[in-house]
């Protein structure tokens, strides 16, 4: 094996010299031949057992019949086949029975966590607690309605999106860019709107601004400006914006209006998937 | 023009002897020959320059887009300025050069680009680690030129070519005269090498901050741009082919082979990988020849080698030389050094295939790059065996000598990343380290650890000798910068490796029901202290290089001169 190189002025250099520099005419090192043999022999046969050598048809498939993709399909089926009967009873059940029974709601919540930190949690967080202009789902201030059945809904269907003909829509008006309202108009019911839930920017507005909304908003936010769910018109009344509640944004939401869309899964997810996030989403504190 | 030889009947074989050289005086009757000859090239310069500043401005006027507007600018303004600067020396007499002395003037340039590139990657490194941990880093006024993806480019790019590649230039240069007993053959060529091969990263960085990329990862530089370095790149290959065949040394050195694998490789990659039909030829974009699978396979095998040719062989023909010199030590074993020569080069042109483990690639192309990483293992290791060999019973130098300190501990960095690379590529363990930090870690123990660590040796070598002083500086500035960088790069590749790890089990982490668990935000989240540990061993890491760049300074300035320096082509045998 390999001995000790011990340098001593015995050894034999190759008699080769570059700019003072020489070389010894030492073996090489048994252990680093021998292992450099070892993996040389494991990668022959290695290439042997999985695929490996191209040939002009096709490349040799290995005595193990191992596959990278098939691979992965067993791990897929197995996993589908474990929770097939599940998954029909999950796409079959009553929405608000889901709940009821534990077994099914413990596998639902389970799911629907991996689709919604899979799919919803890029815009609305992997917490859930959205982010402007991309509503939290784990308050009870919803737009388009908080039981299961609205929330399925949307999920299925999404808003204002162009891809599926059930997708909710509404818009509101852009009451500054198309010169539906004055400016001191706008400033006047800006002010009205933020004196609901807070502190108005000037209090003299007030007033003036209250029969500006009467005219312009109360069609869909309502007399009380709490909103109307079936045209997802939010709730002025209470302080949770979704496009924010300083003087500037509520003033840039009414002058420009805003549309926030929301895309449609039911072509991208299975009926279960879509169930197991509205039960997800549903008992994340706010559902009704 | 020959080298006058030294006188032959002094070779004697005494090592240390070095006989005094007849200087070749110019100055006989074909002075008015070579006056002549002088301005007929002058004037071919003056056309080529010309055509060069009038096509540029054209591309200028008619650019579709920004970064090859700026570039196009940039071109003008250099060819321009020469084009000034040739007319003006036209008709003068030019002082004959020596040509029995090796050149090193553009090596002295050489180092202080490396020393300049390289404090500019590892700042712009530090920053983008800092926008990774911080994204309000990411300014809004900056946003297009400074946010993390103009940026990250600029940083790769930055450390690997224009650090690393003036280093390996540098210190080509340098070795393949010393070792070959001859001057650089091509006379100003080399100049051309190096000035063109700086335009080349200024205008690539450019084209990086101003958007002008094609998306292939170290090959980013659009068409135009990788013409450019073919041009230079050429001109490299002769440089060295050229000195190389005009040696006075019987044999060819171990360094040097290295070297020339390093750079006809290197040619092949970027040519193969760039093949690419411009949109316009006013215009940065261009459209690749390869399609799909193929396209990532070609990027693959081009990116993988770029790290077994540029960073791995290059630098090995650095360790070949400048170790030895640094240890007054004689090379181990000859024998491994052609052995493993010859098998790194032949395996490591196979291995790329391990960076598309579990993708469209086929499986055949996946086993055969694993296989080939593995069986490359041993390869990789005879370089760092010969290296850490010829410094047994040098080892008392450790103590006293920081300079080998630092060529010890990038022989150290360079045999745990080739085990690691190796043991990376294993299909199980890759579907772990895929995607994730650790491979970030693995790099930067590579690049910081070996192919920083190295070149700060041959750096600390180089300075005194090519501006004749008897010694460095400060040594204590030395152990200072080595201390920091290895501390640095601990830090840095701990911390990858914990995350790396972190992460790739969190990607896998499923429940009893085989759902995933964690969103990719929490994998991000749970990053985030370790993103700051991995940004202050950068830190440590700069800190060094500025240490070194102060040291270095002062060493021209300030050490004392050496006298009676030779660097005279003489051969050693």
């Amino acid at each position: 094996m390999s001995k000790k190189p011990v340098q001593k002025q015995d050894i034999p250099t190759t008699g080769h010299e570059w700019d003072g520099i020489q070389e010894y005419d030492n073996p090489m090192p048994r252990w680093w031949l021998w292992t450099f043999y070892i993996t040389i022999i494991w990668g022959i046969g290695y290439t042997i057992a999985y695929p490996a050598w191209p040939g002009i048809k096709g490349a040799t498939a290995g005595l193990l019949g191992y596959s990278t993709r098939a691979e992965v399909a067993e791990e897929i089926d197995a996993v589908n086949t474990r929770n097939e009967a599940i998954n029909a009873q999950l796409a079959s059940a009553e929405l608000t029975e889901i709940t009821t029974d534990p077994e099914l709601n413990g596998y639902a919540k389970s799911a629907g966590a991996a689709v919604f930190k899979t799919w919803c949690a890029q815009c609305h967080g992997s917490g859930a607690a959205g982010a402007k202009g991309y509503p939290n789902l784990l308050d009870n201030d919803w737009l388009w309605g908080g039981d299961i059945e609205s929330i399925h809904q949307t999920v299925a269907a999404g808003i204002r999106n162009e891809d599926n003909d059930n997708a909710r829509y509404s818009e509101m008006p852009a009451f500054g860019r198309d010169e539906l309202l004055e400016d001191a108009q706008i400033d006047q019911v800006v002010n009205y709107v933020m004196s609901l839930s807070g502190e108005p920017l000037d209090a003299s507005l007030v007033a003036e601004g209250q029969t500006v909304f009467a005219d312009n908003c109360a069609a869909c936010h309502g007399e009380d400006a709490t909103g109307d769910r079936d045209q997802g018109a939010p709730n002025l009344a209470d302080a949770i914006w979704l496009f924010g509640g300083s003087y500037e944004d509520i003033r840039d939401t009414v002058e420009n209006s805003r549309f926030g869309v929301m895309p449609s899964w039911d072509e991208r997810l299975t009926e279960a998937q879509i169930r197991a996030v509205s039960a997800y989403v549903h008992q994340l504190g706010g559902g009704e | 023009m020959q080298i006058k030889a030294a006188n032959p009947q002094q070779k004697q074989k005494g090592p240390s002897l070095k006989p005094p050289v007849v200087r070749l005086d110019s100055s006989d009757g074909h002075q008015l020959g070579k006056t002549k000859g002088h301005e007929m090239i002058n004037t071919v310069k003056l056309i080529v320059l010309g055509l060069i500043t009038l096509g540029a401005m054209i591309a200028a006027n008619y650019a579709r887009d920004l970064a090859y507007m700026v570039q196009a600018l940039v071109i003008v303004l250099v060819s321009g300025g020469l084009f000034l600067w040739v007319l003006r020396g036209t008709g003068e007499d030019k002082p004959a050069m020596s040509q029995d002395e090796y050149m090193d003037d553009v090596i002295r340039a050489g180092v202080v680009a490396t020393a300049f590139w390289g404090v500019v990657g590892f700042l712009v490194g530090v920053f983008i680690a800092f926008q990774l941990a911080f994204p309000v880093l990411n300014f809004e006024w900056t946003q297009g030129i400074g946010n993390f993806g103009r940026l990250r480019p600029l940083h790769t790019s930055a450390v690997i070519f224009a650090f690393g590649g003036n280093a390996l230039i540098a210190t080509s240069f340098y070795v393949v005269q010393r070792t070959s007993a001859a001057r650089l053959w091509g006379g100003n060529l080399a100049w051309f090498v190096f000035w063109g091969y700086q335009l080349f990263i200024v205008l690539a960085a450019l084209g990086y901050v101003l958007g002008g990329t094609q998306s292939k990862e170290y090959a980013e530089p659009e068409w135009h741009v990788d013409l450019w370095l073919t041009v230079v790149w050429v001109a490299y290959l002769a440089v060295f082919l050229g000195t190389i065949i005009k040696r006075k040394e019987k044999h060819i050195y171990v360094a040097n082979w290295f070297f020339l694998s390093f750079i006809v490789t290197v040619a092949m990659l970027h040519l193969v990988n760039n093949m690419t039909i411009p949109v316009s030829i006013f215009g940065s974009k261009s459209v690749i020849l390869w399609a799909g699978v193929q396209d990532a396979m070609v990027q693959w095998w081009y990116g993988h080698n770029a790290v077994g040719f540029f960073l791995t062989a290059g630098f090995l023909g650095m360790m070949y030389y400048f170790i030895p010199k640094q240890a007054e030590r004689p090379v181990f074993s000859y024998k491994l050094s052609i052995i493993h020569f010859w098998a790194l080069i032949f395996l490591y042109i196979w291995a790329g295939p391990h960076h598309l483990h579990y993708t469209a690639l086929p499986d055949w192309a996946s086993t055969l790059g694993m296989v080939f990483s593995i069986v490359l293992w041993m390869p990789s290791w005879g370089g760092m065996i010969n290296g850490l060999m010829t410094l047994s019973g040098a080892w008392d130098k450790l103590r006293t000598d920081p300079v080998i300190r630092m060529m010890v501990i990038s022989l150290g960095f360079y045999g745990m990343s080739t085990f690691e690379g190796p043991m990376m590529s294993i299909r199980a363990v890759n579907s772990l380290s895929h995607y994730t930090d650790w491979t970030i870690g693995h790099v930067h123990s590579g690049a910081l650890g070996w192919n920083g660590m190295i070149t700060f040796g041959a750096l600390y070598f180089l300075v005194p000798v090519l501006w004749k002083r008897e010694r460095l500086y400060s040594l204590t500035m030395v152990s200072w910068h080595f201390w920091l960088a290895t501390i640095g790069i601990i830090l840095y590749a701990a911390s990858m490796w914990v995350t790396g790890i972190m992460e790739g089990l969190m990607w896998r982490e499923v429940d009893a029901n085989g759902f995933l668990v964690n969103s990719f935000a929490d994998t991000v989240a749970a990053k985030f202290p370790m993103y700051v540990v991995r940004g202050l061993g950068g830190v440590m890491y700069l800190a060094g290089a500025i240490i070194m760049c102060v040291n270095l300074w002062l060493t021209v300035r300030k050490a004392p001169a050496k006298e009676a320096s030779l660097s005279v082509a003489v051969p050693a045998e």
